[in-house]
């Protein structure tokens, strides 16, 4: 996983508050530091971001997983101010946009932040090539240069067969690849994306997930990826945030999340989510000391980073059912066949129970 | 024989038209000219050949822009205005009818795209609308006769009033059409405001803006009859010389070639605009 090193975005206390009153609002939320609840009861004001606060780093895929109503469509549309916050500010690259004149925030938009939309937003009339050149056409690029950069971008999404077709003759996941295409031939250093899977067949949804993670990759952009799936943000992102009403629940890795959900919302949700991959030999180790089967110098060795499923392997492999974890030289403790089963049935989620049983 | 009216804005109204007539006459008289002067204008380009020739000009015309199947049908309606022996009196109210329409749009449109961004706008000219399009045209023919005198300026007033509405209500239905994540595009690429309208908007609003085209020039040509009525010559004319003088053969011949007139308006200006 990356580690964020210059934050790229960073939002400090983003509020944003809906409603005919919401200048009210805020200055209540200001003086009283008023709730969520309270803004509604008293202003009849729609919270739809609730003093938001994260960074995203450079290189950096960062989800954010909410339901419907949860608040994450506006959110993302304050990073690249479509929705202006009511309260808080949001910088990219260390400059607060709030403040921006309207020329800069074109530029911005234009060269640093591109965005993928739900619906994919493809104009009708408009091929697929041409299409996929919007972005430079707005920003004066001549015609045969931006030909040569969105057939380049098309390329690399798989549809340098297609350029001229019109967007009515492509699948929906094609469609998706060209509303890709269209935010990485600007260019940008960051693409937001709304939900842009959401709406295709699993197959082909799973599909794109593995070549947009490689595409952002590969081209080092950052993205803040929307979802209201936690597998796909599972799939996709270095970092997770989880969103409700509003609020951000928990940020943090899969496995963070995962292992450790902060309140028993994030406990209901990760509770289907498949732990094979995600939890890593340190999460399932039982100390040296407790292990009496075989010697431990007779096992096999494996790092802590190794996943539950080359786990399980190396333990079937093995004639004594068990696996030495190290790191470098030092023994950290040993997997057996007995905590991998306690490992995969979740029993490692205490907070989650602690949460459970306080509420 | 009719009641008393305890109710009569027509006190207010008709001595302010005289006020006008009086104090601002060389106003109105300049309208007056400026706008016979370019309908003329139009009317004399579309005589300026023989009917055969003219027709055939035509024809050819949209025959290489628009293709054949387009060329017979304008060949068709050309065909019924000139063998009724109508031709000058069509021509006149092709060049009436193509001149209040692009006023109508003019106005009807920009007005369209502002109703559309402000919903107050919209609900103030709601009332207004409803009003040019239910008052009788008779109505505001009285004043517009009375400052414009009888001819064709009071008739293209009332034919771009009736034009108005269709256009404006459906350019604003048209671009409240637009999904709002496309508008959100043009924004989110750094798009100026007026690319996005002319890049995003009107190419998607146009096909919903194509039929507020074709009510506008239909409702307009609706308005013949009435601008012969006044003194506007053309077809609407000859329609009114049939009903008084009960000449069933007169009066169905300029019906058939208002309705060529529509057909070939409607037809060719969707094609050419799409």
């Amino acid at each position: 996983m990356t580690s964020p090193q210059t934050p790229l975005i960073e939002c400090r206390n983003v509020w944003k508050v809906f409603g005919a009153r919401s200048a009210e609002a805020i200055a209540a939320i200001r003086q009283n530091g008023l709730g969520k609840r309270e803004v509604l009861n008293d202003y009849n004001c729609v919270v739809g971001v609730h003093d938001a606060s994260f960074t995203v780093g450079k290189g950096e895929i960062f989800c954010i997983m909410g339901l419907s109503g949860s608040g994450k469509s506006t959110l993302i549309r304050l990073l690249n101010r479509l929705i202006d916050p009511s309260l808080g500010e949001v910088l990219v690259k260390g400059r607060a946009i709030n403040g921006l004149a309207k020329q800069d925030l074109r530029d911005l938009r234009a060269h640093t932040i591109g965005m993928v939309f739900q619906n994919v937003a493809l104009i009708p009339t408009r091929t697929v090539l041409e299409n996929a050149a919007f972005g430079l056409e707005v920003q004066g690029v001549a015609p045969a240069e931006r030909r040569r950069i969105a057939t380049d971008a098309l390329t690399r999404v798989g549809l340098a067969d297609w350029v001229q077709r019109y967007p009515r003759e492509l699948s929906g996941g094609m469609q998706q690849r060209v509303g890709l295409a269209r935010a990485i031939a600007a260019d940008p250093e960051i693409i937001l994306m709304d939900e842009p899977f959401s709406a295709l067949d699993p197959l082909i949804r799973r599909q794109l997930q593995d070549e947009f993670r490689q595409l952002t990759k590969s081209l080092g952009k950052s993205a803040v990826f929307i979802t209201h799936d936690l597998d796909e943000a599972i799939r996709i992102g270095d970092r997770i945030a989880i969103m409700k009403d509003g609020a951000m629940v928990q940020t943090g890795t899969a496995e963070d999340i995962v292992m450790n959900p902060a309140d028993q919302y994030v406990a209901d949700f990760v509770a289907g989510i498949s732990r094979i991959h995600l939890v890593k030999a340190a999460s399932v180790v039982m100390p040296v000391a407790d292990f009496h089967a075989a010697p431990v110098a007779d096992l096999a060795r494996t790092g802590l980073d190794a996943d539950i499923d080359a786990l399980i392997h190396l333990v079937l492999a093995s004639p004594h059912q068990a696996v030495a974890v190290a790191e470098g030289d030092t023994l950290r403790g040993v997997v057996t066949a007995r905590t991998l089963l306690e490992g995969l049935k979740g029993d490692a989620a205490p907070a989650a129970h602690a949460a459970a049983s306080g509420a | 024989m009719t009641e008393k009216a305890l109710f009569s804005p027509g006190a207010v109204v008709a001595p302010a038209i005289d006020w006008l007539n009086r104090h601002a006459h060389g106003v109105f008289n300049a309208i007056s000219i400026a706008v016979e002067a370019s309908l003329d204008l139009v009317e004399a380009v579309l005589l300026v050949l023989p009917a055969p020739a003219m027709a055939a000009a035509i024809v050819a015309l949209v025959l290489w822009r628009q293709g054949v199947r387009m060329a017979m049908l304008a060949a068709g309606c050309l065909a019924v205005a000139g063998l009724s022996g109508l031709w000058e009196a069509t021509m006149q109210t092709v060049a009436l009818v193509t001149t209040s329409v692009i006023i109508a749009v003019a106005i009807a449109f920009p007005l369209g795209i502002l109703a559309a961004r402000r919903p107050k706008l919209e609900a103030a000219m709601r009332p207004v609308l409803d009003l040019m399009q239910t008052v009788p045209p008779w109505v505001y023919l009285i004043p517009a006769v009375m400052i414009f005198s009888l001819g064709k300026v009071p008739a293209m007033l009332a034919t771009v009033i009736y034009g108005i509405p269709p256009m404006l209500r459906i350019t604003t239905l048209a671009f409240r059409q637009v999904p709002r994540e496309l508008v959100e595009l043009g924004a989110a690429s750094g798009a100026t405001p007026f690319q996005t309208l002319t890049k995003i908007e009107i190419p998607s609003a146009r096909k919903t803006l194509l039929l507020g085209l074709n009510q506008c020039i239909l409702l307009s040509l609706a308005m013949v009859v009435l601008a012969g009525l006044v003194g506007a010559g053309g077809l609407g004319a000859e329609v009114t010389r049939g009903l008084t003088r009960m000449e069933m053969g007169l009066g169905l011949r300029s019906g058939l070639a208002i309705v060529a007139v529509a057909i070939f308006l409607d037809r060719i200006s969707r094609r050419a605009l799409e």
